[in-house]
């Protein structure tokens, strides 16, 4: 038998009976409006006139220089409406809510860009938003808790487990179990059950899109590596899907290695963890002997989850794209150093990628292209980045 | 003939309802959970649910997902939970089931687990993430040892709601209503259209669980179905009581008994 929304093993749609009609009728809501001429336009515009769309593809000359190898490019998502690539996404599925005919909208999120997004979009069509955030993450940024706040929407602090993005994904999914028939789950990256991984992966599709026709029109040719961080996995999926067919393209994901793999406190997915079946997916979690999910860590409160996007577990397994774990203190290194290089402050999660590019950029040919996607903007990251400097900010 | 299908026969024969309970495997220790589980049988339940305890049970309320923690946080895992069956095993020939998360037997090996099952007397399981539509990833090695694999229908199953039905076996579990796990003050639910469509196509037995709080609401539920199913409830006893929980959750349960037969 032939089963929907996989991914070579990975992807499934292992929820709750309770949901599983809501999961069918989004699956119907999303295949009559993927190609729908309307829909597809009134998106467009959306993206350009409300998010700022395209996002720059900047040659980063300096970096460039200084590091001595490829040419680098930044692909500047940071500089969308909300200063993440999260809006892409938020924009497609509250499009979609809209068009369902649902009113309450409901969203976990880590850091905080995912839940921004979401309340922006729901002040923006005039729908009711509830954010679920781990009470760990509501206190590392408090800044966005409050931000969501003044664009309408209810913040839930989640206390239970580890009180960070899983749990805050826990708790969603219970309201979703409990409100399913008035209510939308805007799930923030490219996993859950099918079909977010697939949906989402859509909506952020754009981004590599965007990279290659920039970068046809400024070197005539493809990149040699793509560069992303992954949590969950939404903008490098967003940045590589266009390329996986084109071998050349070296895929290159930055999972968070937090104090180092080898010890209990990181969130590499790939690097450490085993298949299992968990928020509505089979794919790699980091999990004990019994399954039990594990506590996970990194500075980054976006790349703090236990699991990857099942797409991803199958680029990985089938050895199309690479996983490289950088620490804290390579991703803190790389905060700065593009911040003083370029004077661009790039989100603490992007900074994983920019720390892979610090490593391989010198190995590669002066003619050869890189491309790092700068998912989202470092503002909300100084308070954080200079306590694990240990300089006196107030927050 | 699994000692489900045995035990619904003759409560059909005798005109009598099923009486499922559920404890959290573990809570707080297995040596009360053995002692719980047989307190349960004798005090009038026809199946016991043992929860195996899951790190993230996003289907469960606050009362199940403490019951959870609090075990875990005693070190119980699968095997242990195994353990405690052999020895409730030994003592009674009454249908238990296990309900637990899809990682917990993908993670222990798909076979294993259920060979296990039947090696230590578990009847059936109940795995409230896999919905119907994904049930190949238990049902062959389910049937190869045995072991029912009892399928789910809630109110917003819809129109899948027969098909579900249709391919049950040992019985079916009705979920009274939208939401997680936990005691419910009413319901919303249009229960003569829901049990109406279930029992136009369901082969085996239904029961009803989610919410259940007492005799009374348990002897309501009853008269749609072939069972009841009281989790919450139970464990929010173990939770205020602990180790010296087994006394008061066989008076409980014996209500509930008294309830159903009257």
């Amino acid at each position: 038998m032939e089963k929907i929304g996989r991914f070579g093993e990975y992807g499934g749609q292992y929820v709750p009976e309770t949901v599983m009609n809501a999961v069918h009728e989004l699956e119907e809501a999303y295949e009559k409006y993927r190609n729908d001429p309307q829909f597809r336009a009134e998106l467009a515009e959306l993206y350009r006139t409300y998010a700022g769309r395209p996002s720059m593809l900047y040659y980063a000359e300096k970096m460039t220089k200084d590091l001595g190898g490829c040419r680098i490019y930044l692909k500047r998502e940071d500089m969308n409406h909300t200063g993440a690539h999260k809006i892409n996404n938020v924009l497609g599925q509250i499009l979609l809510a809209k068009k369902m005919g649902k009113k309450r909208i409901i969203a976990e999120t880590g850091a905080g860009q995912h839940g921004v997004a979401t309340a922006t979009a729901c002040a923006l069509m005039g729908l009711e938003c509830c954010v679920y955030m781990g009470s760990t993450d509501v206190e590392r940024q408090s800044l966005n808790v409050y931000r969501m706040r003044l664009l309408g929407s209810e913040v839930v602090a989640v206390d239970s487990g580890t009180a960070t993005l899983k749990d805050a994904i826990n708790e969603a999914f219970r309201d979703w179990t409990t409100n399913v028939e008035t209510t939308f789950y805007c799930i923030g990256s490219v996993m859950g059950p099918h079909p977010y991984p697939m949906m989402v992966r859509d909506f952020q599709k754009i981004i590599g899109e965007e990279i290659r026709s920039q970068l046809q029109e400024r070197e005539g040719k493809l990149p040699d590596c793509v560069i992303a961080c992954v949590g969950g996995g939404s903008n490098a999926m967003g940045a590589f899907y266009d390329f996986i067919p084109h071998k050349s393209v070296r895929l290159i994901g930055a999972e968070a290695a937090g104090k180092g793999i080898d010890t209990e406190e990181h969130a590499a997915t790939l690097a450490k963890g085993e298949t299992g079946i968990f928020h509505g997916m089979k794919s790699v979690f980091l999990q004990d002997e019994f399954g039990q999910i594990a506590p996970v860590y990194s500075i980054s409160a976006g790349l703090d989850y236990p699991g990857i996007g099942p797409e991803h577990a199958h680029l990985w397994k089938s050895g199309r794209a690479e996983y490289v774990g950088i620490t804290d203190e390579e991703a803190v290194c790389a905060f700065e150093y593009l911040s003083r290089t370029e004077g661009i402050i790039p989100a603490i999660e992007s900074s994983h990628a920019v720390a892979v590019a610090l490593k391989i950029a010198p190995t590669m040919a002066k003619d050869q292209i890189m491309v790092i996607n700068i998912s989202g903007r470092g503002d909300k990251d100084v308070y954080s980045v200079a306590r694990y400097r240990g300089v006196e900010v107030e927050n | 003939m699994n000692r489900i299908d045995k035990c619904f026969e003759q409560l059909k024969a005798e005109g009598r309802k099923a009486l499922i309970t559920f404890i959290t495997a573990g809570d707080p220790d297995m040596d009360t959970t053995e002692k719980t589980a047989l307190k349960m049988y004798d005090s009038g339940a026809d199946m016991i649910e043992l929860g195996v305890p899951f790190s993230d049970p996003v289907a469960e309320g606050v009362t199940i997902q403490k019951a959870s923690l609090r075990s875990l946080s005693g070190g119980t895992n699968l095997t242990k939970i195994f353990a405690c069956v052999q020895k409730i095993r030994a003592k009674t020939d009454k249908p238990l089931l296990l309900m637990m998360y899809i990682n917990t037997i993908f993670r222990y090996g798909t076979d294993k687990f259920f060979a296990q099952c039947r090696e230590y007397g578990i009847d059936g399981v109940i795995v409230p993430d896999t919905p119907y539509e994904e049930r190949d990833e238990i049902a062959d090695y389910a049937e190869k040892y045995g072991i029912v694999s009892v399928n789910l229908v809630a109110p917003t199953s819809h129109d899948r709601i027969k098909e579900i039905a249709a391919n049950s076996k040992g019985f079916l579990y009705c979920v009274s209503s939208t939401g997680v796990t936990g005691v419910r003050q009413s319901y919303t639910t249009n229960f003569e259209e829901f049990f109406g469509l279930i029992k136009e196509s369901c082969p085996c037995p239904y029961a009803v669980g989610f919410g259940i709080s007492g005799p009374q609401q348990a002897k309501k539920m009853s008269s749609y179905c072939d069972g009841v199913i009281v989790g919450s409830a139970i464990v929010r006893i173990m939770e205020e009581k602990g180790k010296d929980s087994v006394e008061s959750v066989g008076e409980f349960v014996r209500s509930l008994r008294t309830a159903l037969d009257g």
